[in-house]
């Protein structure tokens, strides 16, 4: 009888279904602010991928002759005190900033959201041991217990990237603590429960997935603090060495003719802020579309 | 009579708090036989949940610990089975429906990954297998557009839907057991009829034993083969549902079944016990329900009474039936 039926059941359009993500960019597409945050985001990955394609020059090919020339035809944002396209220097320094900023955050995201879910899910001494080290590690103001880590290791841009990466793990951690806190009180997890599913499966398939949503905001944000920190140390000569075109070292080596040749500043420092304000606009946005209770 | 699906002897479900052990549910006997429907029933705070959880072994942890007794289930004594074999009976031959069907589903699976998950996990079927099997249960459970709802999310969907989700859920395995805590008390009433219904009839067609757990005697009266009463953690009456709607013995219940508003009153107010249920851990000795009881006497403040059988399968706690 039950099978007749379902015979003879039309064939059904099946209901335009959306899921999660499609809903989620169709609400962040909507957002000015947070749409202009990941066209500038874009613009320098762009850059950063098509640097060689750009510009013809090299950003180490230093031309003594042509020091400090001011921004005009052959070079775009003039040249610094060792005759270097800066223009050339800023799209290479976009690889270093962005890959500085995804990839610490990553390592940040990775270490901190294993220890956050232990941390959240086990609870105990798991909770106790790893809460306190995180209170530890947020004890030091960051840049300073970046600034220790580098000099600990030596000054290198992969030190300093590690150093960045460290640092922002207990922001990760508690984010994520907190979250599985809350959800593990949710219905659905004791549900999951209820149906015999692992504890594995339970953080993998139930839990992970609903920490996702804040993980990912706070990451873009901090894709932005972890940008300003590489160029802090580089800044302080603690990040890139020469002669990499890392922004925060091109700022400190040229804050000498920021009166005669202020190109040499305004570049670097306005590729700097872009970016970051790319980052934080786009992080907004996506608090917005996925922590709709933040909302105004 | 053959042996019951299920026996609980002489449970006892503590809550380690600040103030000291707390006796939820303070020994309890109780037994399911196969394919019946057993309705718990009792003010809130009296231990109707804390007794399925503790069937489950889901008491939130560390506070809640079983302090004493047994829950034998075809034999096997659950109160002190290890954590991997309740996992592998979970959703298997025991499963659970929740209150609250808006927040038991996972928000960010497809309502046919939610099925599938637990059909891989105890039947290990492959992906295809238990989409298919998904779509049948679906069915199985009223939902008519299956092949549509399997690729929507819980958000999507109506709470008598996911209620009827969960349920397909819980089913998808075929257990023996169904424990089905509150299933339509966040449901309006027509959906709650509905739900009732669909859950007498799988209990009929499937055998699947049902343990409601419900403050409604509305739902008792229409689902359940038996009933049994708690107050402040103990059984205080047990019976089938004509004894223990048509013969109420214990004070307690006859107060339940005279707050139930009728159909041919004479629009006087509604009959409420007087005064709440004993904070747990606060009772000391008597008889639990002697502060609130109108027919108290002395022995009631003094002793506790035994859970004595009046006729067959009628049991109560009171001295007033001694």
């Amino acid at each position: 009888m039950a099978e007749t039926a379902a015979k003879v059941q039309p064939v059904m359009q099946p209901p335009a279904f959306t899921n999660p993500w499609s809903e989620g960019w169709r609400s962040f597409r909507s957002n000015k602010m947070a749409m202009a945050g990941l066209f500038i985001i874009l613009f320098f990955i762009g850059a950063a991928i098509a640097a060689p394609l750009i510009t013809t020059f090299d950003y180490k090919e230093q031309d003594l002759m042509g020091r400090l020339q001011a921004p005009g035809g052959t070079h775009w944002f003039g040249t610094d005190d060792l005759g270097r396209d800066i223009f050339t220097r800023i799209m290479y320094g976009a690889r270093i900033s962005l890959w500085v900023g995804f990839s610490s955050v990553m390592g940040s995201i990775l270490i901190g959201t294993l220890l956050g879910i232990a941390a959240g899910y086990y609870g105990r001494w798991a909770d106790m041991l790893i809460s306190r080290g995180f209170d530890i590690l947020l004890a030091f103001p960051g840049i300073l217990l970046a600034i220790a880590i580098v000099a600990a290791l030596g000054p290198s841009l992969q030190n300093a990237l590690l150093a960045i990466a460290v640092v922002n793990v207990p922001v990760f951690g508690r984010l994520v603590r907190a979250k599985v806190l809350s959800l593990k009180n949710e219905e659905y997890i004791t549900a999951a429960r209820a149906l015999g599913m692992k504890n594995g499966r339970i953080i993998l398939h139930h839990i992970l997935p609903n920490c996702l949503g804040p993980v990912i905001v706070q990451g873009t944000l901090g894709v932005a603090t972890a940008i300003i920190e590489a160029a802090a140390l580089g800044f302080l000569g603690l990040g890139a060495q020469p002669p990499e075109p890392e922004w925060g070292k091109m700022l400190s080596d040229s804050r000498q003719f920021i009166a005669t040749a202020p190109w040499t500043v305004i570049f670097p420092g306005l590729s700097i802020m872009l970016t970051v304000l790319g980052f934080n606009l786009m992080g907004d946005g996506l608090r917005d579309v996925l922590d709709p209770k933040l909302k105004n | 009579m053959a042996v019951p699906l299920m026996t609980i002897q002489n449970l006892q479900t503590h809550f380690v708090t600040d103030k000291g052990r707390i006796p939820a549910v303070d020994g309890i006997d109780l037994h399911v036989r196969k394919g019946e429907i057993v309705g718990i029933v009792g003010e809130s705070g009296c231990g109707k949940s804390v007794t399925s959880l503790s069937i489950m072994g889901l008491l939130p942890k560390p506070a809640g610990t079983i302090a004493g007794g047994h829950i034998y289930f075809k034999g096997e004594d659950l109160a002190v089975c290890k954590e991997k074999r309740m996992q592998a009976l979970r959703g298997d031959e025991i499963s659970m429906i929740f209150q609250e069907p808006m927040t038991s589903l996972n928000p960010l699976m497809t309502i046919g990954e939610q099925i599938s998950e637990t059909l891989r996990v105890h039947r290990r079927k492959s992906r295809k297998e238990a989409w298919r099997d998904s779509i049948a249960m679906l069915q199985k459970v009223g939902i008519s557009r299956a092949e549509g709802i399997v690729r929507e999310y819980p958000h999507q969907l109506s709470g008598g839907m996911r209620q009827r989700v969960m349920i397909a859920i819980a089913l998808c395995c075929e257990p023996e057991l169904l424990i089905a805590d509150e299933p339509t008390t966040a449901l309006d009433v027509t959906i709650q009829a509905q739900i009732l219904d669909l859950m007498k009839k799988l209990n009929e067609e499937t055998g699947t034993a049902i343990l409601m757990i419900t403050h409604d005697l509305g739902v008792v009266a229409e689902m359940c083969h038996r009933v049994v009463v708690m107050y402040a953690g103990k059984i205080v009456e047990e019976g089938s549902v004509k004894d223990i709607f048509h013969k109420p013995r214990h004070p307690y219940t006859r107060g339940l079944i005279r707050s139930i508003p009728r159909m041919d009153s004479d629009g006087g107010r509604l009959y409420s016990i007087p005064g709440n249920v004993p904070l747990p851990g606060t009772i000391t000795e008597g008889c639990r329900f002697a502060p609130r009881c109108e027919h108290a006497f002395d022995r009631c403040m003094r002793e506790l009474p035994e859970l004595l059988e009046q006729e067959t399968g009628h049991r109560c706690r009171c001295w007033l039936q001694t």
